[in-house]
């Protein structure tokens, strides 16, 4: 038997032509799912057949937020919550290109959830990838708007108390075009929905459970990454277009993952151009009748 | 590998062969690649990498099949397959 490789030389990984090589090794801990969701971001952009050059990947803070600092394209690693307005003024500025948003649970719809429900109403056309970890991994396990109800973090050490909001349906009640939810085990189906997500026109929303075994597992009895990832998958149940609101992430029934909406919406630019050629119609498209008003009694 | 039933079209499938390659000083051991391998391909090394993790090397190569499993599935990018069925005859 010969060994795997004792090359003076590194080999070269298929991937390492979209990597900033000389960052590699990352800091993501041994086991992170983040690194499984950066392969499969980088597998998208090849497979979506967008021009490397008109792409462009925005983060914010966050064990998530070094993607934007290992990719080899146009990146930019934002402050805390605020990669989506940054994302929205690159998308504006240039419209022709494709702007992924890869970030954490915390940063995208805790400390940026304001921005994220806006950019769903107005259907921006980003791709948001959102990594959940159910907790603030960098910072040392805090509580999160993902941490399911009971389960222990730094800050909750009895165990959460709060209810988790479901990102899937609230993407999907702000406005959101395209919805998925994937367990990082599920890669290839994952690999699948970026690129579904990155040839989607509007805001499409993929959200990807994956494994923090340093902050999460370890204070929740799960402590090997391979008992975390497994334990995701094991629980999960596939439900393609399954009402978003229905599809929760309930680890004793059914932790839904699939596709769950895939539909047609004007995007802000279409709307928004629209307006500047003056194609709208005066509001109320009805329009006023003034001699009528006055007649009809109130109450 | 082993069969209930003999496939009708045994003789007409053609079966990938791949080679499995590791970039020892990225991997940080989690064992990923080795669990979710379908065909067994994968095993510990007792020898350390620089970083002081302990690497996957290829106990079984023979039965690579490069369907790139363990490829997608490392969260490293320290593991990587190649087609080699004109090669392994
Ligand atoms: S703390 Fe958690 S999320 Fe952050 S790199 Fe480590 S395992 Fe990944
Ligand atoms: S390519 Fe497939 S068969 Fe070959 S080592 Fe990787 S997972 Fe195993
Ligand atoms: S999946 Fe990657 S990091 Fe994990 S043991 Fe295998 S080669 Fe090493």
């Amino acid at each position: 038997m010969t060994p795997p490789t004792t090359a003076a030389v590194q080999p070269v990984h298929p991937q390492d032509h979209l990597l900033r090589t000389d960052r590699i090794p990352h800091i993501w801990c041994s086991g992170c799912g983040i690194g499984i969701v950066f392969g499969a971001l980088m597998a998208a952009v090849m497979k979506s057949g967008t021009p490397l050059d008109d792409v462009a990947v925005v983060s914010g803070i966050g064990c998530t937020g070094r993607m934007a600092g290992y990719i080899k394209l146009d990146s930019f690693h934002t402050t805390h919550g605020r990669a989506i307005p940054f994302a929205t003024g690159l998308k504006l500025a240039r419209p022709q290109g494709k702007v992924v948003v890869a970030s954490g649970d915390g940063d995208l719809l805790a400390i940026g959830g304001n921005h994220f429900i806006h950019a769903a109403r107005r259907n921006m056309d980003l791709t948001i990838i959102c990594v959940n970890n159910f907790n603030y991994g960098m910072t040392g396990g805090q509580l999160a708007p993902s941490t399911p109800f009971g389960a222990k973090t730094t800050t909750t050490p009895l165990g959460s108390p709060d209810e988790p909001f479901n990102f899937c349906a609230l993407a999907a009640a702000c406005g959101a075009t395209y919805v998925a939810r994937w367990t990082a085990l599920h890669v290839r189906r994952l690999t699948n929905a970026i690129t579904e997500a990155m040839n989607k026109k509007g805001f499409s929303f993929v959200e990807v459970i994956a494994p923090c075994p340093t902050a999460f597992g370890r204070r929740n009895k799960i402590r090997r990454a391979l008992d975390l990832l497994r334990f995701y998958y094991d629980r999960s149940v596939v439900k393609n277009q399954l009402d978003p609101g229905e599809a929760t992430i309930d680890f004793d029934h059914s932790l839904a993952v699939g596709k769950f909406l895939d539909i047609e919406r004007p995007t802000f630019l279409d709307h928004y151009e629209m307006v500047n050629r003056g194609e709208v119609e005066a509001w109320p498209a009805t329009g006023v009748d003034a001699s009528a008003a006055g007649k009809r009694k109130a109450g | 590998m082993k069969y209930w039933r003999e496939p009708l079209d045994l003789d007409r499938i053609k079966v990938t062969r791949g080679r499995v390659t590791v970039v020892l000083d990225r991997c940080k051991g989690c064992e990923f690649c080795i669990s979710y391998c379908s065909r067994g391909v994968l095993a510990m090394s007792k020898k350390f990498n620089r970083k002081g993790y302990h690497y996957p090397e290829a106990a079984e190569p023979a039965k690579c099949v490069n369907c790139h499993f363990c490829e997608v599935i490392c969260p490293e990018f320290a593991i990587f397959s190649e087609d080699i069925s004109d090669t392994a005859g």
